[in-house]
Order: C-alpha cells, then sequence, then structure tokens
C-alpha cells in the first residue's frame, strides 16, 4: 500500500464513524444530516481520490491497442476534457447519435482501447469488491467541468428528439406500482421517508440535484456515476433494468442535464 | 385479479429511420417512438422482468394526462377520467363476509414495511405496503414521507364507521377507482397485497388502539 492509499483509507475510516455518529441524532431530516456532515469534512471529498484515479486511467495505455484515452474527443475535440461534461449529452456526428458521457466514453474506449462494448456494459458500475473503469474515468471527466456553466444544447434535431423522449420517458408509467419518474420527481418539497426528492421538472431542483452527480455515497462508500442513479431509481420504481448507456437513459439524462442548464456544475459531489 | 389489460401494441416503427422532429409535446411520432425504445432497452432483472414496461389501458392515459395534481396542473379530459374510474372500480373485490377490518397490529407493520416487487427483493418474499414511505400514520413515527395525506385520526374523517372502512379499504385495494392517475399504487387489483392484508390496514386506520388515531 502506498502512502497515498493509507491515508485515503484513514481518512475514510474518519468519514465513516462521523457519519454513523451524525446518522445517530433523531429528529434530524436526511438534508440537514448531509449538510453537517459536509460541514465537517469541508473540501475532502472522497471522490477526489476517484477522479485522480481516473485521470492515471485516461493517460494510461491499455486494452488490445494499448493505447491511452488522450485523444477521446468528448465533444469539444480530440483530448479536450475541460469543461466538456458541462456540453453533454450531446449530438456526434462520427457515431450520428447523442451520447451522454458514459456511452460515449465507451465509444472511445471501443475504437482507441480496442475494449469491446458489451464487455464494457456488461460491469458498467463500481462494486464494494471492484471500482468499474468507466465509472472512475466518468469522475475524473466531471471534476473538469466543475464551476463551469451546464450549456447542454437541443440545437441539433437529435438533440432536441432526445430531450423530447427523454420527457416522455420521465412521465412512462408502468410496472405493479403504476410509477414513473413523475411519482416521486414532479412534485417541490415532498419526500419519501425521510429522503427529500427533487422536483426534476423545475429549473432550481433539477440544478442542484444534476449538478451534484456523479457523486461520493457516504452508505455505500463508492462514488457512483448518473447512470447508477438512473438505474437504481428505476429499482425502486419497480421498473425492469434499464441497460446501461441505452436511448433511454441516455434520453432521461438529455432531460434532466437541458433542465440543468445555466447552472454551474459542481460534481463530483457528496450524498448520504 | 391483476388489472392487466395488456396494451398489444404493435410498433411498426423502425428505430433507425430519421424523421424531422417535431418537438410539440403531442406528437404521435415521438409517442410512438418512445414506446419503441422502451420496449427494447429494458431487461429481466431478479425479479423484475422486461415485461413490466407493457402499459394497461390506465396506465397509458396517465403518462399522458393527469388528474391529480394539487397545483391544478390537471390536464385529463373528464370523459376519459370518469371512463377509467368506473372502470377500475369494477376491479375491487369487495370482502364477501361484509367486514373490512383485520388486526391492526398486523397492519403496522405493513404500513412500515418498504419491500416489495424491486429487482433486488427476492420472490418468496411477500411485498409490504410501502405506506410510510408516502404517508404519516403515527404522531410518534418521524420517518414518513409526504407524497400522499397525512392519514392521522383517519377515523374520524370520513363520515360514519361504514363508510370510513368501505372508504379504506377501497382506496388501498385500488385508489384509481377514485382518482384515476394517483401516484398510490393500486394494492389489491395488482395483486400486491391480499384481501386479508388489506383488512388489517383498514384496521390500522380505523381502530382507536391504533398510533394513526391515538
Ligand atoms: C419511488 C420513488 C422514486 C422514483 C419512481 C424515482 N426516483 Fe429518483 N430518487 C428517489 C429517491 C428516494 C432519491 C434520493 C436518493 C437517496 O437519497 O438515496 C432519488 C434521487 C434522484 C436523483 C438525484 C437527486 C439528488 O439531488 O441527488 C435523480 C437525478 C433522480 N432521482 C432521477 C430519477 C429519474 C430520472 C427517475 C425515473 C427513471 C426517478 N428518479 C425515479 C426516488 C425515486
Ligand atoms: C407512492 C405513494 C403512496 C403509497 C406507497 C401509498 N399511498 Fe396512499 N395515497 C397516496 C396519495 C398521493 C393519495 C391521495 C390521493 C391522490 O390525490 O392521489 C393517497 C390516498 C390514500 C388514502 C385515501 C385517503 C382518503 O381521502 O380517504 C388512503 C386510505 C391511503 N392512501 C392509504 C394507504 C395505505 C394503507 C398505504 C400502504 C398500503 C398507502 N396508502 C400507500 C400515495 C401513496
Amino acid at each position: 500500500m502506498n502512502t497515498s492509499n493509507v491515508s485515503k483509507v484513514v481518512m475514510l475510516l474518519a468519514l465513516a464513524t462521523s457519519y454513523v455518529a451524525i446518522a445517530a441524532e433523531g429528529g434530524v431530516s436526511d438534508s440537514d444530516r448531509i449538510a453537517q456532515y459536509r460541514e465537517m469534512i469541508s473540501d475532502g471529498n472522497p471522490a477526489d481520490f476517484d477522479e485522480m484515479a481516473g485521470e492515471e486511467l485516461w493517460k494510461k495505455p491499455g486494452g488490445p491497442k494499448n493505447a491511452s484515452l488522450e485523444k477521446c474527443d468528448l465533444g469539444k475535440g480530440s483530448g479536450v476534457v475541460k469543461g466538456a461534461y458541462a456540453e453533454m449529452p450531446r449530438y456526434f456526428k462520427d457515431t450520428d447519435r447523442v451520447q451522454d458521457l458514459e456511452s460515449r466514453l465507451m465509444t472511445c474506449m471501443n475504437t482507441l482501447q480496442g475494449i469491446p462494448e458489451e464487455e464494457i456494459a456488461a460491469k458498467p458500475f463500481s462494486t464494494e469488491q471492484k471500482n468499474s473503469d468507466i465509472s472512475t474515468l466518468a469522475t475524473y471527466v466531471v471534476g473538469q467541468s466543475k464551476g463551469i456553466k451546464m450549456a447542454v444544447s437541443v440545437k441539433h434535431p437529435k438533440e432536441k428528439e432526445a430531450y423530447e423522449i427523454g420527457k416522455r420517458i420521465f412521465n412512462y408509467r408502468a410496472g405493479p406500482y403504476d410509477f414513473s419518474c413523475s411519482t416521486c420527481h414532479a412534485t417541490s418539497g415532498v419526500r419519501i421517508r425521510m429522503q427529500d426528492l427533487p422536483n426534476l421538472n423545475v429549473a432550481k431542483d433539477a440544478q442542484a440535484a444534476y449538478t451534484s452527480w456523479p457523486a461520493y455515497r457516504v452508505s455505500q462508500g463508492l462514488t457512483r456515476s448518473f447512470e447508477w442513479r438512473l438505474n437504481d431509481c428505476f429499482r425502486q420504481q419497480r421498473f425492469p433494468e434499464p441497460k446501461f448507456a441505452s436511448e433511454a437513459t441516455i434520453a432521461l439524462t438529455m432531460y434532466s442535464a437541458v433542465n440543468a442548464n445555466g447552472a454551474e456544475y459542481a460534481g463530483p459531489g457528496l450524498k448520504r | 385479479m391483476n388489472a392487466k389489460l395488456i396494451f398489444g401494441m404493435t410498433i411498426t416503427l423502425s428505430l433507425a429511420t430519421a424523421m424531422p422532429v417535431q418537438a410539440d409535446s403531442k406528437s404521435p411520432y415521438l409517442d410512438a417512438k418512445t414506446a419503441a425504445i422502451i420496449k427494447r432497452d429494458f431487461r429481466d432483472k431478479g425479479i423484475a422482468k422486461a415485461d413490466r414496461v407493457n402499459q394497461d389501458e390506465l396506465q397509458v392515459a396517465c403518462s399522458k394526462y393527469r388528474d391529480d395534481m394539487p397545483d391544478g396542473t390537471n390536464d385529463m379530459p373528464n370523459r376519459t377520467k370518469v371512463n377509467l374510474e368506473e372502470k377500475q372500480l369494477k376491479s375491487i373485490k369487495w370482502p364477501a363476509d361484509g367486514n373490512f377490518v383485520g388486526d391492526w397490529k398486523a397492519g403496522e407493520k405493513l404500513a412500515q414495511s418498504g419491500k416489495g416487487m424491486t429487482w433486488s427483493d427476492k420472490a418468496d418474499e411477500p411485498a409490504g405496503g410501502n405506506c410510510y414511505n408516502c404517508h404519516q400514520l403515527s404522531s410518534k413515527e418521524i420517518a414518513y414521507g409526504t407524497i400522499g395525506p397525512s392519514l392521522l385520526n383517519y377515523a374520524k374523517k370520513h363520515g360514519s364507521r361504514e363508510e370510513s372502512e368501505r372508504r379504506a379499504y377501497g382506496h388501498i385495494y385500488n385508489v384509481k377507482a377514485y382518482i384515476a392517475c394517483s401516484n398510490m399504487p393500486r394494492f389489491g387489483s395488482m395483486g400486491i397485497l391480499s384481501e386479508a392484508q388489506i383488512k388489517d390496514l383498514v384496521a390500522l386506520l380505523m381502530d382507536p388502539e391504533s398510533p394513526v388515531n391515538k
């Protein structure tokens, strides 16, 4: 174990203990708790470690082609990472479709490094045992948009269409409970049990929510991507599993991102 | 019976065809394209099978319109609403013995449990009621959600005892018989809870000793 790993473990242990201490106080809402928690760790978000690990991965040659991702075009030109996430999802000419960050990273890992897309999509999320490369890479890329205003375009017809389809999926009710995203996220100021629910149709809430993902989840000890966030909400919606970086999840991401336009991107965030 | 009037949607639209976008919110082209994407982009996981994305008539209508928004943004045509609610009312199986009330303590356990029907739940574990996720049902329990109204003092709020019991049973069995697009699940009609469990929940709402009325 090198020193940075040791300090990471020490920091995480301290964080876990303080979180448990805060969580044990009764009568405090989740949002208050997380505010207290944030204050305690001030600017030390454990996601910072994933950002650094992601940068290493970005620059390191890998895959069957033994190439790095440094030539990856995230929409602002080959190799430009700064500010790229604040303009995603977007239309890409080479693939002729709208892609979110994770979908685009998959394209680059495939074309530049030769890693089959199915292999990436088979295990796209980190687990306690193993961080997923694509998740870690995403954490690095989003960090390079910190402080930059969200400016996701709907100028291209396919971008506009993705937004409109995303809006429809947001309202699509099905499954044993008749739920859609709008069941939990179309009213302001409500919560489920103790968890505050953002109204994602409204700019203020959509901005706060979207610009704080990906995020380090204290309860899970992992940095989670936006695709993961959607995946877990579909679980709570009693839906089947959405395919990773599919047209459905990209459209929903487009809907959420456009509603967050105008706010400064603030991630990677920190969550319960 | 499960109210499963699965809509046989035959989607003849090719996903590959590029069409000029009609950005308006009521575009049949985009509706059809969305349906085709949803059909293609979900897969089985655990007990949550891909066919769960198939909608019944009510789900189709309530994905397009709403009739339950407190802020007045309701746009469901009244004829549609009345028609849907009449059909949902017919799916309610009222207790044959005329007794609506079970054991409130069993009802409280069910109300607390948020388990059920997700892909991380097991097939052999019965679903809970999830009631506290959306409703306040006790002045002592602080962890309650607010998607639904507070049900505190339910027994005293809705007329005679008989009327209240019937109202509670009907709403839990199939709330959509009263408000077509309610956010609350159809616990009886969708086979989530049994008749006996629903009676336990009616008892929770009605019993003077239960936390709801204390
Ligand atoms: C049954 C309720 C429910 C449904 C349905 C639901 N969510 Fe969520 N969602 C939640 C909860 C609860 C949280 C807060 C998570 C937490 O704190 O653990 C959340 C969090 C989120 C967040 C992050 C908010 C933040 O500030 O961190 C986004 C974005 C989101 N949901 C989007 C969606 C989308 C899109 C859908 C439809 C696919 C959806 N949700 C469906 C319950 C739901
Ligand atoms: C996803 C949120 C949700 C869940 C879960 C839920 N409800 Fe509801 N419930 C609502 C909403 C919303 C309403 C108000 C009707 C409306 O406007 O849609 C409601 C209404 C009711 C009513 C009618 C109140 C009246 O006016 O008579 C009863 C009774 C009720 N719920 C009981 C329950 C019980 C018991 C459970 C657990 C088995 C439960 N609910 C679970 C959201 C929910």
